[in-house]
């Protein structure tokens, strides 16, 4: 089983990240199974979504407290949260930054494998606003082959309609523009 | 087989009462139920169901209009929470006692105060009372099998009783996960027309919901019970035959490698599956560790529980409510009290935990159970449950 844990920020939309790639690894065949911490949604504050993807049922219901993968939607997240706290020593640290991977980790002073993207670049120059949940998808595709891409076409255009085609360039963007720092 | 979906569970929910063909709804929004509703009053609109969405300015309202769509003869639906379970209550308990057929849908969360959107059974347990046929469902597609199954049940004539689904709040409400639908013809055989004994009609008129004089109340709320406590043999019987057309069999109580389990743990709603991994890990130890998941839990099932626990020697119970000021959560009563003067009445420790959404992981069920084997060497009394990771306790 992979467990994800993403952070962003109410709005930027962590939540429907999870469940884009939930529902990709579901009609895949897989099981797919996404939710929020669970609170009154703000916009701007801090909010956490979980993802797990498996072969098989998934009846574990607690939190993602030990990721695989940790997904960064914004990054100034990366200096008010531990966003690392729990990833497993092989995981792998998946945000969203202007900067190069090896200024992040002396930053942060991060171990992890790093897979960072300049998702609000590209979230503006293709969406016209720096909401970053389809590109981060691209970021984390690119980190990880969870699902194939396609997989994640039909998602998108369920959910967003008329914006969907600009939603999976930046998808796909992000999965070109990613640097991987293993 | 129906299509395998991937889907909010309040949204395949929702879609299980299209299926249902249901005449009515009506609801009043609450959190975290109101995905459910906010779907129905979709479909309603996009014309997908032909219904009656009428958007009630209470809950009180909801299950009063609710009881006057049963007692005519058409199909209704609600869903609530918590303090919206509470303004409704009034009628809830007038439903069973007019023995009007209807699906309510509990999204589980926390009583206030202090004010709680998030879950807990505490909910559930307020209403234990209420004579409604109670069932618990621990994940997506048990919510979307136990809506069909409910109403099928409930206007069996030989049951007449409003059916009550309990789903976790948030932990499953808001999870998106896969949900195998039904076929059509599927719901067309499992779920015949609602031909009530008696209807409303101004051409044919009938009293409903009379006065009970002392003389018979008595007389009343006991073929009440005893009706609640009949419709068992239904409810096994719409279980039965739900896993003959689809392949899910359902229990009123669900085992997990309880056979030659030494100790038990039990649980209600969504715990369950969380903890069988924890039945999972115990095993590999390999400690004689099993599960029992209480589905039914009004009627009460008193012979599978005990005939579920057999020859077990320790009994974990995991309780999602307070029972303020009793001897222990709600369920270790229930199950304490149906094992009294079994021959070789087993051990049994209570847990209290995860109020208000607090996070119970495989680590924290693990030390339930290190807990309970300490307890046991000291030969635990009712009065001893235990809050679990509470500060301060």
């Amino acid at each position: 089983m992979l467990e994800i844990r993403l952070h962003g920020r109410g709005g930027q939309g962590a939540v429907t990240s999870a469940e884009l790639l939930a529902l990709a690894a579901i009609s895949e065949g897989k099981y797919g199974q996404a939710f929020p911490s669970f609170g009154p949604e703000r916009r701007g504050a801090p909010v956490i979504a979980f993802c797990r993807i498996d072969d098989r049922q998934i009846k574990i219901r607690s939190y993602v407290n030990k990721p695989d993968i940790v997904l960064v939607l914004d990054p100034s997240i990366l200096r008010i949260a531990n966003v690392a706290e729990g990833l497993k020593e092989d995981g792998i640290l998946v945000t969203n930054t202007k900067h190069k991977a090896d200024e992040i980790r002396r930053e942060l002073n991060l171990n992890y494998k790093l897979a960072v993207v300049n998702a609000n670049r590209i979230a503006r120059e293709e969406l016209g606003l720096p909401i970053t949940n389809t590109t981060m998808l691209g970021a984390l595709l690119k980190a990880n082959a969870i699902v194939k891409p396609d997989s994640l076409i039909g998602p998108i255009r369920d959910r967003f309609g008329r914006i969907a085609e600009r939603n999976i360039k930046a998808f796909r963007r992000a999965l070109a523009e990613t640097e991987l720092a293993f | 087989m129906g299509k395998r979906i991937g889907l909010e569970v309040s949204l395949s929910a929702a879609e299980a009462v299209k299926m249902a063909d249901v005449d009515c709804i009506a609801a009043y929004p609450i959190t975290p139920q109101t995905h459910i509703v906010e779907h129905l009053s979709e479909l309603v609109n996009d014309g997908e169901l032909d219904a009656e969405f009428i958007p009630v300015e209470s809950e009180h309202s909801a299950m009063s209009v609710c009881t006057g769509v049963a007692a005519v003869g058409a199909r209704a639906f609600t869903c609530t929470s918590s303090q919206g379970l509470a303004l409704m209550n009034e009628i809830v308990h007038i439903a069973a006692s007019m023995r009007l057929p209807m699906v309510m849908i509990l999204a589980n969360r926390s009583m206030s105060g202090p004010i709680s959107i998030w879950n807990d059974h505490t909910d559930v347990m307020s209403i234990r009372d209420c004579g409604w046929i109670q069932v618990f469902a621990n994940n997506g597609q048990e919510v979307f099998d136990h809506v069909l199954f409910g109403y099928r049940v409930g206007e069996s004539q030989k049951v007449m009783l409003p059916v009550m689904i309990h789903i976790d709040g948030f932990i499953l409400t808001h999870v998106i996960e896969p949900v195998e639908f039904w076929e059509t013809q599927q719901v067309e055989r499992y779920l015949p027309a609602f031909k009530p004994i008696h209807a409303l009609h101004p051409d044919r008129p009938v009293t409903m919901g009379a006065f009970g004089m002392p003389s018979m109340f008595s007389e009343v709320k006991v073929a009440q019970d005893e009706a609640l406590i009949q419709s068992k043999s239904e409810i096994m019987a719409a279980w039965n035959e739900l896993g003959d057309l689809v392949g899910r069999y359902y229990r009123p109580i669900e085992t997990y490698r309880s056979e030659d389990a030494e100790t038990l743990f039990i649980t209600q709603g969504s715990f369950g599956e969380t903890v069988s991994l924890v039945v999972d890990a115990l095993r590999d130890e390999g400690k004689r560790v099993g599960l029992l998941m209480d589905r039914l839990w009004r009627p009460f099932p008193l012979d599978e529980f005990r005939q579920a626990v057999g020859n077990a020697r320790n009994l974990i119970v995991i309780d999602r409510a307070i029972s303020y000021g009793g001897q222990g959560g709600p369920l270790a009563m229930d199950l304490r009290s149906a094992l009294y003067k079994e021959r070789n009445q087993p051990n049994i420790t209570n847990f209290i935990c995860g109020l208000a959404s607090r996070d119970v992981t495989i680590d924290d069920f693990k030390n339930m159970f290190n807990r309970s084997m300490e307890k046991i060497e000291g030969n635990p009394r009712e009065e001893d449950f235990e809050y679990y990771g509470v500060r301060g306790k």
